[in-house]
């Protein structure tokens, strides 16, 4: 005897729903980083070398990751959202599944870019 | 082509249960309700269910296939078959009365709950209302109008699980169809409905409903045009009052 | 004001601020892809910042929206995650503070750069 079922991978497994759970989880990852990011940047009340000391900080590879890692949630959040914001306040054209398409792509590209310009 | 029976586990029981496995010979162009018919008929009499036209007009024989909310009069199981086996429960989202056949009543209750009905001011003495087809709002209601309650979008609703009294897609659908209607006399009542947590702000654009509606109808959409409506109302007033 | 005008204003609040944020991202992207060649250093960064005001407004409207738009976001995640508790309202308060407090702070650090 069991409980009857739910709604389960199964019922989620499409693009669009794909699409609100990348948006969800980058902006709950977000949310959780921006106080530390702050946190950091206000090091530079201690002046430009108290500011240093705090940075080499970063020099962590842990660090490092972490701030890839985090570029591509921005842009998987932004690409996300405007896509909502034409789903909601634009004129109304489906789900706007290529819209998708691209932030994926520019989520990666921003990805390569970081790696790129960072040394 | 296999010649092996169907595994087909259908779910037995009401909110506690267990699915069993029935084997239902193979045939070409089978449906998934011929299946269920089948095992009713020749192999389990207890078995319930509900359907009706079984040519995909009505929406009675919706149920959860293999995971997905579908009408299974309209789905071949050539379609949707996994090596030899399918899975059939009932609709999610609604309590389970016996085996396949759910208690709508909430569903429909909210269709009332959104003010998803008409009322006019116009009696038979009057004269017609003269709509013009082409006119936003007559466009933008025709495109939510075909909806039958079928109930595989408020099934495929993820929002409902995490918030029960969310009035689902359904019912925010058809109260747009009416927002759009100039002859209807309750737009504030239904604008006060469809705000607030159990109403559309609480909906996602997850897209679950639009992609799985048998009439290719998007409450996406609907759920949209009344997010904008009502903020708009809430914040600058509207045309039919202070919110 | 009614539940439901509450929940409606929080949206639009939520939405107003995405589309600020939107700008403000797409403008912060590129500045990461502009600093981070060479590698990032403090001089360098305060060297852009200090005494810009242009840096410090555009950095305090970051703030703001980011205030106004996470706790919200944040509000229904929790809502809808943990319904039966009544944590979603403090959590999203003690995350809008952070926000505002620290981002107001971050940007005064780096106008000043210490030189209050």
């Amino acid at each position: 005897m069991s409980s009857r079922p739910r709604l389960d991978y199964r019922a989620k497994s499409h693009l669009s729903y794909f699409a609100y759970a990348c948006h969800r989880f980058s902006g709950l990852l977000l949310a959780c980083f921006i106080p530390l990011h702050f946190l950091m940047l206000s090091q530079s009340l201690r002046g430009a070398q108290g500011f240093e000391q705090s940075l080499a900080l970063t020099d962590i590879w842990i660090f490092k990751f972490g701030e890839w890692a985090l570029v591509i949630l921005l842009a998987i959040h932004l690409a996300g959202g405007v896509r909502l914001l034409m789903i909601e306040f634009g004129p109304w054209n489906g789900l706007r599944k290529g819209w998708i398409q691209l932030s994926i792509l520019f989520a990666i590209a921003c990805g390569l870019l970081f790696l790129y310009f960072a040394n | 082509m296999s010649n092996t029976d169907l595994k087909v586990r259908v779910w037995r029981g009401s909110q506690e249960g267990e699915f069993v496995e029935y084997l239902v010979p193979r045939n070409p162009n089978q449906t998934v309700l011929d299946v269920v018919t089948y095992i009713q008929r020749k192999l389990d009499p207890t078995l319930s269910y509900r359907f009706a036209c079984r040519v995909g007009m009505c929406g009675s024989c919706a149920m959860t296939v293999n995971g997905v909310a579908r009408w299974t009069c309209r789905t071949h199981v050539s379609q949707i078959l996994q090596g030899d086996s399918l899975e059939i429960a009932p609709l999610n989202n609604l309590p389970v009365i016996k085996d396949l056949a759910t208690d709508m009543r909430e569903f429909f209750n909210k269709w009332k709950g959104a003010v998803g009905f008409f009322k006019g001011n116009q009696t038979r003495h009057d004269d017609f209302a003269k709509i013009e087809p082409n006119s936003e709002e007559r466009q933008l209601a025709n495109a939510g109008i075909e909806c039958i309650g079928c109930g595989v979008c408020y099934a495929s609703c993820e929002v409902l699980e995490a918030r029960p009294n969310y009035l689902g897609p359904a019912a925010l659908n058809r109260a747009w169809t009416l927002t759009n209607d100039v002859r209807d006399v309750q737009q504030l009542e239904r604008m006060r409905a469809v705000a607030g947590d159990a109403g559309c702000h609480a909906c996602h654009s997850q897209g679950s409903c639009t992609e799985r509606c048998p009439k290719a109808i998007e409450p996406t959409a609907s759920i949209a045009g009344l997010k904008k409506l009502v903020a708009r109302a809430a914040v600058r007033g509207s045309k039919w009052g202070k919110l | 004001m009614s539940a439901g005008v509450l929940q409606a204003k929080l949206w639009y609040a939520q939405r107003i601020s995405a589309m600020v944020l939107g700008i403000c991202v797409a403008i912060h992207l590129l500045i990461i892809f502009y600093a981070i060649r060479g590698g990032l250093s403090a001089q360098e960064i305060l060297g852009r910042t200090q005494g810009n005001v242009l840096f410090a407004i555009f950095y305090e409207v970051f703030v703001l929206a980011c205030f106004v738009h996470a706790p919200i976001g944040l509000a229904n995640i929790l809502q809808e995650t943990f319904p039966k508790t009544e944590i979603a309202r403090p959590l999203s308060w003690i995350l809008a503070l952070m926000i505002l407090i620290l981002g107001t702070t971050a940007v005064v650090g780096v106008y000043t750069g210490g030189q209050i």
